[in-house]
């Protein structure tokens, strides 16, 4: 039976666990995101100060959050900080925090990089009309910089959810591990398994992507 | 916080190698990435017919899936339909699979940055498809993409520390390895974000400075 490694698919609830193992994932990115905007967006307007002791800080902890990679980043919340601190952070736990850190770096920079493409003139005209700093902040600046970032925002959290597949490393169940699983499971009945469930995991994480990125595509081609 | 120095220097050498592997992966991977990037930048920009949605499907597919379940599939799931590839092959194609498609779109956007009418000035001059793009197109395009392409270099080094999930002995892994083994955490993490920092610093600090004096070397306009 060669090529019945379809049929473990099936079998049993072993469709709804790779589901359910992909919603594990999902969740922690989408946690992450939704605690990452707020975050991200102070953080940004933070990037903005023209103090050099604010500006040191953000750029260090910029630069360190995007030199690294995310899997180390993980490995030193999952195992470091138990150790360093006496804490002992679930899986869980210590990637929604590495994930929550990252956005906000990623999500910060994005803020920025809004916030600093509004020319000048913009402030000054609004000053001329007599506006205050809050009034020109909610009335001109935002909804620009808003146009902006949707589409970009959009597009971390694909970024989010295909780097969340890292956590099986530090030993969450999720959509491969539970793969795994079902493939040892029907090691000896259905030894084709690997390939047929790798290549559904590999469908449905193109399959949770896929439509955000042509959603961040098609808005950037309106706004921008 | 104590740190054991006799920890780390014994287990140096490990490090090195591991680096070592890293590395390896990622030049393989970035080279093959360049190489089947540009091709399908090619292909998309002249539009030539099957490749073209043959290169959409390719990219589409590469960015909207990790690394690590492309991996998964090349070393778990290729075997079962004969297709044996070792660990490190299957590292090096699945970062080119994933790299590829990123190459693609920043050496596609240095192409579609050229103004139409150098085109329509170049075929008034007679010089043909392949000129036009080796004498035209490709230098004034490299321009623009090298800052693409340096971000795309940086974040696949990056990527490729997910290869310690097919059991290779990478930088990542030996860290693992090593906490299992001695609870050195400390120590072993330490050792992971130097190496990391020694492959990934100065590669970050060529690609600020190349990107700043391409930006001179603005042509046109």
């Amino acid at each position: 039976m060669q090529d019945s490694g379809i049929n473990v698919l099936f079998m049993g609830s072993n469709f709804l666990r790779l589901l359910e193992g992909l919603c594990v994932t999902l969740r922690i990115s989408l946690i992450s995101v939704i605690l990452s905007i707020p975050l991200g967006i102070f953080f940004g307007i933070f990037m903005t100060l023209k103090n050099p002791f604010s500006k040191a800080i953000s750029r260090i902890y910029l630069e360190f959050i995007r030199i690294m990679p995310q899997l180390v980043l993980l490995f030193i919340a999952y195992f470091g900080v138990t150790r360093a601190f006496g804490w002992s952070l679930s899986a869980d736990v210590s990637a929604t925090v590495v994930f929550v850190l990252w956005g906000t770096a990623e999500m910060g920079d994005l803020v920025r990089g809004a916030l600093i493409s509004i020319p000048k003139n913009q402030y000054d005209s609004a000053f001329a009309l007599g506006m205050t700093k809050a009034q020109t902040f909610i009335h001109i600046v935002v909804p620009q910089t808003f146009r902006r970032l949707i589409p970009l925002t959009i597009n971390l959290t694909t970024r989010m959810i295909k780097t969340t597949s890292l956590v099986v490393l530090i030993g969450i169940t999720e959509v491969l591990k539970v793969g795994k699983q079902i493939i040892d499971a029907n090691r000896f009945e259905y030894p084709s398994a690997a390939l047929w469930v790798y290549g559904v995991i590999f469908l449905l994480y193109f399959l949770a992507c896929w439509p955000i990125s042509v959603m961040a595509k098609k808005l950037e081609k309106r706004w921008g | 916080m104590q740190l054991n120095w006799g920890f780390m220097e014994k287990y140096l050498p490990m490090y090195i190698d591991a680096a070592i592997l890293t590395v390896k992966i990622a030049f393989g991977g970035i080279l093959f990435s360049l190489i089947t990037g540009f091709i399908c930048a090619i292909v998309r920009y002249y539009k030539i017919p099957i490749l073209n949605g043959i290169a959409i499907v390719y990219i589409e597919l590469s960015r909207n899936t990790p690394l690590l379940v492309q991996l998964f599939f090349l070393y778990f799931g290729l075997p079962k339909i004969g297709v044996v590839l070792s660990a490190e092959a299957c590292a090096i194609i699945g970062v080119t699979f994933l790299g590829g498609s990123y190459m693609a779109e920043s050496i596609r956007s240095g192409f579609e940055s050229i103004d139409k009418v150098q085109l329509e000035s170049a075929a008034s001059l007679d010089l043909g498809p392949w000129l036009t793009m080796k004498e035209v197109v490709f230098p004034q395009a490299i321009a623009v993409s090298v800052p693409g392409i340096c971000a795309n270099v940086i974040f696949l080094i990056k990527e490729t520390s997910v290869v310690s999930g097919i059991a290779l002995a990478d930088l990542m892994y030996v860290t693992k390895d090593l906490i299992g083994l001695y609870y050195e955490t400390d120590e072993a993490l330490l050792m992971l974000v130097i190496f990391y920092l020694i492959i990934l610093l100065p590669i970050s600090i060529i690609a600020s400075v190349l990107e700043r004096r391409l930006r001179y070397a603005g042509f046109g306009d």
